[in-house]
């Protein structure tokens, strides 16, 4: 299949799910065919990419030099498969969450899901930065429906932020870049390389670099995180798409895609144009850790939790030596499925006991043995600790800032784990060995429907399925630096 | 018949369908006759075009030859801008039959009669290759201007439509006293004879002078900030129709004539050199950016608010325009043409609003995108377009507008670009804060969305947005040969 | 004297400040026009004095006459004139709307601008 074609089996998919919404079994007939025919879409990709030759395709000409344009390279690929493989999961998952908590317009909801994925793919194998650009503005436009889809005065409210953060963002800083980089060399084709070096001068490096990626906002790069927790209203699977799958992981992509292929790792590496942001990632690591050890509301620690763990990825972008790319691409696999895993726990844990906040889940992971274990597994996989996939992203990622001595970076690093101890794994901890709240069974077993519980157990399989067998990605990412 | 001879009909078929319009009864059928003559002139408009970029066509009025008589010279500038007004007067035609007929009681004879004459005076504006004649189709553009606007249901229809006359008459006697000028100084009125007899006279103060009055004169109709008074009101309390139809031609026509002026008549190097034009227009264009789009962000009725932003585009072209270079040159035609898609669009959706809901205040828009959410769609994606997103028509403009900038070597009037399309950004997410983010008021009645033949050309505008947002070849082809048409092929003035 | 003989430009030039003067100072919208009437009538002389060839007789083709005024001038005033008229009939007609709308053809007596609740009938 053609890139084209595999991103466009989702948008076909929205179409026929919008048309189908009257009748839920075909709607939800449509929407397996959909994920199912995009995974094997993105998974027929491989081939060519590991053969070191990426499918590519000229879609249209806007203007001379301004293309609209594809190509499969190992970073697409590997957020695209992240992607395909978690639609999956989800696509389980929400079908029966959505149903369990009586939400209506459900066939406007799966539209929306997979035009988020469409755009997501789009952002994946996008060829140059104008290509990544619109299908990053799509990706927002078509989420937003999915943030206020309750429809109350908070949805509102938080899709409003949501929106207001991500579009002033994207127009007012990242378009810049663009544009900026487009007039200093030409081109906004994504090179191996990078195509900056040369064309732009070292004094106004750090500056281009902080329009780009702030301007991310996706990434929620600190202050541009406060669209993260505002979208929070949403429905548990969406969270669980925005920040494992989507949008959150397309601004991490991002942020990757233009130091690799736009600064180039080289320039980025000699010059340190990237350390101040390094800085900031790391301040937002700390800042948001601590956030969410004050939070109580379940989803929005988990949110913070997000922010924290997306700077991960910005570090390795800056730091840009090998190693620390290595990291940064493989913390985006690894914390998307680890995160995954807690969002399905928290919906959940709201569809078996109608339950936010955390105080309120003492002694119940003895009612949801089945839920709080997978919940633990990411947990684990988060903090990265040895058996869980997280271990090998955050290892390279330390490799990595010691090898440029960015001590500060270290520090951020090892202290952020033990926060994540401190307001991630003790949810599970007081669920299972706390006193049981008020109104838990003490006795019993009382767990989400099965679906939502093989969803969850898949994911969480994954996270100890990527300790053991981090090759394939491994190898993926050693192509980016080579 | 030849296509020279069938090019003068472009103007001549409103202008003689004018007054049967007028003797026609009912609504449907003066409606029919005014968008049958548009069409009629769009399809002209659209075969002169190819021809026009080839070389100039030269249609001599009662085979009377140029100098003597009138010419109609038609280059690939002024095809462009034909094509585009006759091509808005079909689109907002086809809007307008349902506003027209809310706003309108009485039988609309009359009413379509003075639109025909407009679009007649603006066709004739275009094609016209004398510079007295410009005058009379300007005059006759004006005069059925100010009587449309005065049909807006509004009374301060009338004032703003007063006001306009002031104001309008005097740019239009000041671009006579500079034409009386060059004819005292040259003794011809043909642009292109102009052009030529110019030079021998050119540093005389007579000429200088003329030049100043003309660009003022110009100025006036194009609603150059600080001449920019009579716009708002006017575009505010016209019938929505009138409103689509000149936000998207008349001050295009004015800024055509100016360029044409200081262009093809003056010669580039002499307008920039005996006036400071490049100062004058860059500090106008900046003022007109800011001030305009500042303006419109406080704006409760969103007419006025379009109105304003109106008034800060013509600062890109403005912009344009100052470089003084070919690409900026191009920049601006390739504005004039993106913008009068995009305000067409954007008056058509909140036309289509105040026909369902009766009002273009703010307020009235509350939680008006789930009620209506086909037209305010219809706005948010011309919205996107104004701010210059890529994909949009708008995008293509400001890319140009960017290019030229960086070609003159002022990148610092890029990030004056990019800061004033951010104010768009917020002038723009009032509206859709408005339209998805609050609530409909308790007291507002639920209304529906507007019928098909509102939303179909409402629609169809947005799609040419988007259309010409990525298939740019027609106009930056056609903004390209305009540009080096005025320029000459090698850059150097004729 | 060499300004003096030159004396129809001064009127023009007079006639035109004072019509402008009027355009601009005066609020009575009769008054305006009566304003925008002398000022366009002064572009007129301008074009006519510009036709004007001292000596030349009327431009009528007969015998005996070597000289000629330049009759296109006048043909574009008398375009000119209609057009004034057309403009001065539009703007009279428009006074007398706004009279029946407002009562007054006074500018400074109408304070209408920007009343916000008034917009609703701003259909």
């Amino acid at each position: 299949m053609s890139p084209l074609t595999v991103i466009l089996i989702p948008f076909a998919g929205a179409i026929a799910i919008a048309l189908a919404a009257g009748q839920p079994r075909l709607r939800d007939t449509l929407g397996w065919i959909a994920a199912i025919a995009f995974f094997i879409g993105v998974v027929q990709q491989i081939g060519p990419v590991l053969d070191g030759a990426g499918r590519e395709q000229l879609l249209w000409t806007i203007l001379p030099g301004l293309d609209l344009m594809l190509r499969v390279e190992p970073l697409g690929l590997i957020f695209a498969l992240v992607a395909s493989t978690l639609w999956l999961a989800a696509t389980l998952y929400a079908q029966s969450y959505m149903k369990a908590m009586n939400y209506p317009h459900l066939g406007r909801f799966f539209a929306c899901y997979a035009l988020a994925l469409g755009a997501t793919a789009g952002v994946a194998f996008a060829d140059n930065l104008i290509t990544l650009f619109i299908f990053y503005e799509i990706l927002t436009i078509s989420t937003y429906p999915l943030v206020t889809h309750s429809g109350n005065a908070d949805a509102r409210r938080g899709g409003r932020i949501y929106l207001g953060y991500l579009l002033t963002s994207s127009i007012g800083l990242l378009l810049v870049a663009i544009l900026w980089t487009y007039f200093a060399t030409g081109t906004v084709q994504f090179t191996e390389g990078g195509i900056l070096a040369g064309h732009v001068d070292e004094t106004w490096l750090p500056l281009l670099a902080g329009l780009f990626f702030f301007g991310i906002g996706k990434a929620a790069l600190m202050p541009m995180h406060r669209w993260l927790p505002a979208a929070m209203v949403a429905p548990a699977p969406v969270s669980a798409l925005l920040h494992a799958v989507a949008v959150v992981k397309a601004g991490v992509f991002t942020v990757l895609k233009v130091a690799v292929y736009v600064f180039g790792i080289d320039l980025l590496a000699e010059t340190g144009s990237g350390i101040w942001i390094s800085w900031f990632a790391a301040f937002t690591i700390i800042a948001a850790s601590l956030v969410a050890l004050t939070l109580t509301d379940l989803k929005a620690r988990l949110a913070y939790s997000t922010v924290a763990q997306l700077s991960y990825v910005v570090i390795g972008a800056m730091v840009a030596t090998p190693l620390a790319i290595i990291g940064a691409v493989m913390h985006l696999a690894m914390h998307a499925v680890a995160k995954i895993t807690l969002f399905f726990g928290a919906g959940a844990i709201q569809v078996a006991h109608n339950r936010k906040t955390i105080p309120e889940l003492d002694g119940l992971g003895r009612v949801m043995p089945w839920t709080f274990g997978a919940f633990t597994v990411g947990t684990l996989s988060i903090i990265g600790l040895p058996l869980f996939g997280g271990m090998w992203s955050k290892w390279y990622l330390l490799l990595g800032a010691l090898e440029t001595h960015q001590l500060v970076l270290v520090a951020a690093l090892l202290l952020s784990s033990l926060l994540n101890i401190l307001y991630l794994l003790i949810i599970p901890i007081r669920a299972f060995f706390a006193p049981a709240a008020e109104g838990v069974p003490t006795e019993g077993i009382h767990e989400a429907p099965l679906p939502q519980l093989i969803a969850m157990t898949v994911c969480a399989a994954g996270c100890i399925a990527l300790f053991f067998w981090p090759d394939p990605l491994f190898h993926l990412a050693g192509m980016l630096v080579q | 018949m030849t296509l020279v001879e069938l090019m003068p009909f472009s103007v001549l078929v409103p202008l003689i369908a004018a007054p049967l319009c007028a003797l026609l009864p009912g609504r449907i059928l003066p409606w029919l006759l005014a968008l049958a003559s548009a069409i009629a002139s769009t399809v002209i408009a659209a075969l002169v075009l190819p021809q026009a970029i080839d070389g100039p066509l030269s249609y001599a009025f009662g085979n009377w030859p140029p100098p003597i008589g009138i010419e109609y010279r038609v280059d690939s500038a002024n095809a462009f801008v034909a094509l585009l007004v006759s091509g808005l007067a079909v689109l907002a035609t086809l809007w307008g039959r349902k506003s027209v007929n809310e706003e309108l009681d009485q039988p609309q004879g009359v009413f379509y009669s003075l639109f025909l004459l407009a679009l007649a005076g603006l066709m004739g504006i275009t094609l016209t290759g004398d510079a007295f004649n410009v005058f009379v189709f300007l005059e006759i553009s004006s005069l059925s201007t100010y009587a449309l606007i005065a049909h807006g249901p509004d009374r301060r229809a009338l004032l703003a439509s007063f006001r306009y006359l002031i104001m309008g008459t005097v740019g239009a006697t000041f671009f006579l006293i500079g034409v009386g000028f060059l004819y005292i100084m040259t003794g011809t009125l043909n642009m292109a004879d102009l052009a030529e007899r110019l030079p021998e006279v050119a540093d005389t103060r007579t000429v200088h002078v003329a030049l100043a009055f003309i660009i003022v004169g110009m100025g006036l109709k194009l609603a150059m900030l600080p001449l920019h008074l009579w716009l708002p009101n006017a575009y505010t309390y016209a019938p929505n129709f009138i409103s689509v139809f000149i936000a998207g031609t008349a001050t295009k026509v004015a800024l055509y004539v100016m360029i044409r002026m200081i262009y093809t008549v003056f010669g580039a190097d002499y307008s920039y050199a005996v006036l400071p034009l490049t100062a004058v227009f860059l500090a106008l264009a900046l003022a007109g950016m800011f001030i305009g789009a500042w303006t419109a962000i406080f704006q409760a009725n969103l007419k006025r608010m379009l109105a304003w932003s109106s008034i800060s585009q013509v600062g890109y072209m403005l912009l344009g325009l100052a470089l003084g270079t070919v690409a900026g040159l191009t920049a601006t035609f390739l504005h004039l043409f993106n913008h009068a898609l995009i305000k067409a669009a954007l008056f058509m959706a909140v036309g289509t609003v105040a026909w369902r809901v009766g009002s273009v205040r703010i307020e009235a828009f509350r939680g008006l995108g789930r009620q209506m959410p086909w037209t305010m769609t219809a706005f948010a994606l011309a919205g996107l377009s104004i701010i210059g997103i890529p994909t949009t028509a708008g995008f293509i403009s400001k890319w140009y507008l960017i290019l030229a900038a960086m070609d003159a070597g002022q990148p610092w009037l890029v990030a004056l670009i990019v800061i004033s399309s951010l104010m768009a950004v917020v002038y723009v997410w009032r509206v859709i804060e408005a339209a998805w983010f609050q609530s409909r008021p308790a007291d507002a009645e639920t209304v529906r969305e507007a019928p098909l033949s509102l939303l179909v050309p409402l629609w169809l505008m947005v799609g040419l947005n988007f259309w010409f947002g990525l298939d740019t070849r027609l106009p930056v082809a056609g903004a390209t040969a305009a540009a080096e048409a005025l320029f000459g092929p090698t850059g150097v003035t004729p | 004297m060499a300004a003096l003989g030159h004396f129809n430009y001064w009127i023009v030039v007079i006639l035109m400040m004072i019509g402008f003067y009027c355009v601009i100072a005066r609020g009575n919208m009769v008054k305006k026009m009566i304003g925008l009437n002398i000022f366009q009538t002064s572009v007129f002389i301008l074009f006519i004095s510009a036709g004007k060839i001292i000596g030349g007789s009327t431009p009528i083709l007969r015998k005996g006459v070597e000289l000629y005024s330049n009759p296109l001038p006048h043909v574009l005033i008398l375009t000119a004139i209609v057009v004034g008229v057309a403009t001065t009939a539009v703007g009279l007609a428009l006074a007398m709307r706004i009279k029946e709308a407002y009562g007054t053809i006074e500018d400074d007596l109408i304070h209408d601008d920007e009343p916000a609740a008034e917009d609703e009938g701003n259909r």
